[in-house]
């Protein structure tokens, strides 16, 4: 191991950091607690490497203006809290529809409303995943260290690229401010969009490809001249309402993402081989609930845990696989029980909650003696 | 000059979404003619151009133009063109709103691009009225004009355009009519040709949301009114203000140099050690 990396780092700061090593070179931004230093640390970096700063005049105009500098060619991001987010919804249903790809951070504070801006939460859960309007797909990366708040950037910025669409990076307060000495990774793979091999006249950027391959988006002024709509639209880019093609239009956008779920769907899988409780936690409380667990096996009771790393699109079929083997699932969360609905649905009957909404963490005890509670 | 019909196959997209949306007699047409004319003056390829436009009737000009065309959302254009242009500065962006989409729910951006003076040119349609959702008030329905929301007459104070960005910061500022095609031409022209924020509002009549309601009269009437009440900038600040009336005023209102929002950031990327392409 190379010492001369590690460095002491604050979440955010390992977001922005993430998002530089995939190649993020505009960011567009309004300031917000608890996000903030995202935006900070990045009006200093991004000059230095010809990238783009811009602080825009709310969080409506830095989505916009992060697909604009997509469609320019230019890897994109913003990142936000609650209230920012979702002033953004109306133009992540945009990215998605017109298959943009771009990176939107969520670092969740307390809500609803202003809420409480200097405490976390993982009140953001669904709307993530639901915040927009109609029906569509969404791919939502939650970390859980300083580590991963640099990792899952650009895996979320690899998939952006790879898939053409918005990724979200989901972040609680807490791992947002936390400092943790992290080793930098080595540089890893970094995803850059692919380039249409057909001459412009032939290029129809959201044709539906055989195999299920993922029409190459080319930037604006390079020859290929095309139309983006929020509109549903033809394999051109046109808007249309002939019955097929509205239907092939809304089915591509989320067959992108359901053929691809074994590429996209991350989890971590703790102690669950001979497990008969598990616990299901992301972000800040997973690391409760690691605590939890190994304070359970210590007891002699068979836990462990299962951690989602992709929220969306849901690892419901890991939840289902462990479900025939375990008595019960456990979901403690920073909100009234999101995930638990989530779990419920696919495992109905199966799911207890251990829920947290006054601004502090889930502790290890909580999570602990909800499990005794239901084993007892 | 260009033929008409070669004009048309070279800017137009003819074998794709036509018929268009608008109605017969709407001044849509005529400007974005006027724009395509202007385009064709300058020496900029189809490929150099990203036309972006918001939503409502004259958000569906992107649709027929064949330059990079972007739709964007309801008031949001200034904001999608923003981030074109900073992330490839060398597009030229025009932007293309309509009367409600450019002050009303996009007011905010708008200012703030008139502020930043970010080199994209803003060509605003103002049909005093939301001609797409049916003719309700928009903030230029003058006093007293009917909408389908303003039953009894509209009670608030229109903006005029064109002092608004003046207020905000805009480099470039003109208005014309459909009446006045050829002056709207050489006006888009000088905005294409600035470089800053430009604006152009063109007054276009919706002869089937506004006229209509207002009695206003034919397409060409309205266009007569367009006609009998211009008066150039000038002379239009010289008439006393209890003699205006239904007078407003055409013409270049501003043009000045001020620089320009891509080139103080290519500033601050060698301040920052960045090297400058
Ligand atoms: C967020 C949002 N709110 C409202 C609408 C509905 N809407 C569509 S067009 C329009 C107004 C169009 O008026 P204007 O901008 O003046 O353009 P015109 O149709 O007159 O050219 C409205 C309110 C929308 N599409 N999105
Ligand atoms: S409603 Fe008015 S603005 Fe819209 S197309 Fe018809 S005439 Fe033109």
């Amino acid at each position: 191991m190379n010492k001369r990396n590690e460095v002491l780092l604050q979440g955010n700061e390992a977001c922005a950091m993430g998002a530089l090593a995939a190649g993020m070179r505009f960011f567009a931004g309004y300031p917000i607690t608890p996000s903030t230093e995202i935006a900070e640390y990045l009006s200093t970096e991004l000059p230095k490497l010809n990238g783009t700063f811009i602080q825009m005049e709310d969080e409506i105009s830095s989505m916009g203006a992060i697909i604009g500098a997509s469609l320019a060619g230019v890897k994109s991001m913003t990142a936000t809290s609650g209230p920012g987010f979702s002033l953004m919804q109306e133009n992540i249903g945009f990215a998605s529809m017109a298959e943009v790809p771009c990176v939107v951070v969520n670092v969740m504070r307390g809500g609803p409303s202003t809420g409480m801006p200097t405490r976390p939460s993982q009140g953001d859960v669904m709307q993530s995943r639901w915040g927009t309007h109609g029906d569509h797909p969404i791919i939502v990366l939650c970390p859980k260290s300083v580590l991963e708040c640099y990792t899952l950037t650009i895996r979320a910025f690899n998939l952006a690229e790879k898939y053409r669409t918005p990724v979200i990076v989901l972040i609680d307060g807490i791992i947002g401010h936390m400092w943790e000495n992290i080793e930098i990774p080595p540089p890893f793979e970094v995803i850059d969009r692919a380039k249409p091999t057909v001459p412009p006249e032939w290029y129809h950027p959201y044709e539906i490809l055989s195999g299920g391959e993922i029409t190459p988006l080319i930037p604006f002024g390079q020859g290929y001249r095309y139309h983006v709509t929020g509109m549903v639209h033809d394999r051109s880019g046109f808007p249309t309402l002939v019955h097929d093609e509205v239907e092939q239009c809304l089915k591509s956008i989320t067959n992108k993402i359901k053929n691809n779920l074994h590429d996209i769907i991350d989890i971590e899988e703790y102690l669950l081989e001979d497990a008969d409780i598990c616990v299901v936690a992301y972000g800040s409380v997973a690391r409760s609930a690691r605590e939890a667990v190994n304070q359970a096996r210590e007891e002699g009771m068979k836990a462990g845990m299962l951690r989602p790393i992709t929220m969306w699109p849901f690892p419901r079929f890991h939840l289902e696989n462990i479900a025939g083997r375990v008595k019960t699932f456990v979901v403690p969360e920073m909100n009234l029980g999101q995930v638990y609905g989530e779990v419920l649905k696919s495992c109905p009957n199966k799911a207890v909650r251990v829920t947290r909404i006054d601004g502090e963490l889930v502790t290890p005890d909580q999570i602990f003696s909800k499990m005794q509670e239901v084993l007892s | 000059m260009m033929h008409t019909t070669e004009a048309i196959y070279k800017y137009l997209r003819p074998d794709k979404k036509f018929p268009h949306v608008w109605c017969p007699g709407c001044g849509i047409g005529i400007v974005m003619g006027a724009l395509v004319r202007a385009i064709e003056k300058t020496d900029l390829t189809k490929d150099e151009i990203v036309l972006v436009s918001g939503i409502g009737c004259s958000g569906r000009m992107s649709t027929y133009l064949d330059f990079n065309t972007l739709h964007t959302t309801h008031g949001r254009a200034l904001t999608f063109a923003t981030g074109i242009k900073l992330a490839n500065p060398k597009l030229r962006v025009i932007t293309v709103m309509g009367d409600g989409d450019a002050t009303a729910i996009g007011g905010n951006h708008l200012i703030h691009a008139c502020r930043r003076n970010i080199d994209i040119t803003s060509i605003i349609i103002n049909n005093n009225i939301y001609g797409m959702t049916g003719g309700q008030y928009s903030p230029t329905t003058p006093m007293a004009r009917k909408a389908s929301t303003a039953q009894y007459g509209s009670i608030e104070n229109p903006f005029d355009i064109c002092k608004l960005v003046e207020a905000c910061g805009a480099s470039f500022i003109a208005r014309g009519t459909t009446f006045h095609a050829k002056m709207l031409d050489a006006m888009m022209l000088r905005a294409l040709n600035h470089k800053g924020f430009s604006v152009v509002e063109a007054m276009a009549q919706c002869p089937v949301q506004y006229g209509r309601r207002n009695k206003l009269g034919t397409p060409m009437e309205m266009m007569q009114w367009f006609k009998d009440n211009s008066v150039s900038y000038p002379a239009f600040n010289k008439i006393p203000p209890d003699e205006v009336g239904d007078q407003f005023p055409v013409g270049v209102l501003v043009n000045r140099e001020d620089t320009e929002y891509t080139d103080r950031y290519r500033e601050i990327v060698k301040k920052a050690g960045g090297d400058v392409p």
